[in-house]
């Protein structure tokens, strides 16, 4: 199972604790997983990514095994630590505004 | 008795204020969506305990909530309605996606920025929802960058009304400093066919076909910021505002100047008339006397604060021109607050209510018309908005 850690308003959003854990079929990349994540908790759609580009939104970064992967082309493999459920694949909202 | 029921969206949630008939003793209940901007909640008039919100946040985006138990709980309309144990919602945060079909998107690529280069729109988030005036589930929503969304659905699924954009004038439409944003829409009661719209920076439409074709109304308008001041479009209108009996006479608080027309917006002439600064966001007509209308006067260009720090509600009993300072009950000094466009909303009450909300976080009542003013909460976040129900 991928684990993936989101952020506290959208963990309210969705109604999940501060981890979910997700199947995901075929090869875990950052698009793969989001997928996965917005097929399992549908009012998430929009929050990541843009609904029709699947852009991430600018505020938005994904970190795992402490490296920063927001630009990461979305079909990239993510680390076989994320992959075997090791590490978590990390959602976070930026430190900005107020 | 009959009551009230004052909605409030601020910066960080949303409050529902309410009181019975005579306006004295108030409950406030909230924050709904702690910590999301709500820029605007609205309840239905043909079912007044369906209310929709918009909550949005620059990281995550925008959620259309409802609720129809008067502001108990809310849904995301799009997911169902499972409810989570805190009362948040768990449906799919809402899809407004720009119309870009052949036959009814084309030519709606871009609009013009601040540097006067094209950019293409870009959803960002919705301003004002506003239901119909017959059907709890057809709602209306207008959005930055500036354009006009339809749900028939209760806010399940949207629409884009592409007619608007399409026009022909939208590649000239750029953002104020707010951003360019459909902010005002006002549905005709006595013609279900006309919808007035206003646009910063862009200015006053309508259409008297449902929402298929638009034209400008800003005949009348000077503004001094744009090349040509007496442009077809351009204007920085802040807020229209019309009694429901008369719905060809429209006031408008623009980016300097209180105008109103008599012919449906066709034309336009000044009633800034004695007002000491004719800038400002709000404007509202009473709910009984349909040429007794409100404003707040604001002192700019780039201030935003009350003149000399006094809070000022001005009144004109006369339909425009002649107007009387309201000050009894608001700060008469050190009060640097600002009423946003969307801030401001009267009730039906016999005498007729008058609120607005400021970014101080203050939402003040008057319930004699204007003479007096008290506040009902002094500390919420800035406040973005207020509506107002009239209860049975």
């Amino acid at each position: 199972m991928i684990r993936v850690v989101l952020p506290p308003h959208l963990r309210t959003l969705a109604n999940v604790s501060r981890e979910v854990a997700l199947r995901v079929e075929g090869p875990v990349t950052q698009g793969a997983v989001l997928d996965a994540l917005e097929a399992r908790y549908p009012m998430l759609r929009g929050t990541i990514r843009d609904h029709v580009t699947k852009r991430r939104r600018p505020f938005v970064r994904f970190f795992a095994c402490r490296e920063d992967l927001s630009h990461e082309l979305p079909d990239a493999p993510l680390p076989e630590a994320v992959a075997t459920g090791a590490e978590p694949f990390l959602v976070i909202g930026a430190i900005a505004g107020g | 008795m009959s009551g009230v029921r004052v909605l409030v969206g601020t910066r960080k949630g949303a409050f529902l204020l309410t009181s019975d008939g005579t306006r004295k003793k108030w409950k406030v209940d909230g924050p709904h969506f702690m910590g999301w901007e709500i820029y605007h909640l609205k309840g239905s008039p043909a079912e007044p305990n369906r209310i929709y919100a918009s909550q949005c946040s620059s990281w995550f985006g925008q959620v259309i909530q409802r609720s129809d138990d008067g502001g108990k709980t809310w849904q995301a309309p799009g997911g169902g309605v499972t409810m989570s144990p805190d009362g948040m919602p768990m449906g799919e945060s809402n899809k407004f996606v720009y119309d870009a079909s052949p036959e009814t998107g084309k030519p709606l690529t871009t609009h013009q920025h601040y540097d006067g280069t094209q950019r293409p729109w870009e959803f960002k988030r919705v301003w004002h929802l506003e239901p119909s005036l017959t059907d709890p589930d057809t709602v209306y929503a207008g959005v930055e960058d500036a354009a006009l969304f339809r749900s028939t659905d209760g806010g399940r699924t949207w629409q884009e009304l592409a007619g608007l954009r399409g026009h022909g004038t939208g590649p000239q439409w750029q953002p104020g400093a707010g951003g360019m944003c459909l902010h005002t829409i006002l549905l005709d009661p006595k013609d279900p066919a006309r919808i007035f719209i206003a646009i910063s920076s862009a200015g006053a439409f309508r259409t008297d076909d449902g929402g298929t074709t638009w034209r400008p109304i800003n005949k009348g308008l000077k503004s001094e910021y744009i090349p040509d001041p007496a442009a077809e479009v351009g204007h920085c209108v802040h807020r229209i505002a019309f009694h429901p009996s008369r719905p060809n006479v429209l006031f408008m608080q623009k980016h300097w100047d209180v105008m109103r027309s008599d012919d449906a917006g066709d034309s336009w002439r000044e009633v800034s008339g004695n007002l000491p600064t004719d800038f400002g966001f709000v404007i509202d007509v009473h709910a009984h006397e349909p040429d007794t209308v409100y404003v707040v006067p604001i002192k700019s260009d780039s201030e935003h604060v009350p003149p000399g720090g006094r809070l000022r509600v001005y009144r004109s009993r006369s339909g425009g021109n002649e107007w009387e300072a309201l000050k009894k009950g608001l700060p008469q000094r050190n009060c640097y607050v600002n009423v946003l466009r969307d801030a401001m909303a009267v009730d039906s009450l016999d005498k007729c209510g008058i609120y607005f909300g400021t970014t101080g976080g203050q939402v003040y009542a008057s319930a004699d018309a204007g003479d007096s003013w008290k506040p009902i909460v002094r500390d919420l976040p800035a406040v973005l908005s207020v509506e107002v129900q009239t209860l049975p």
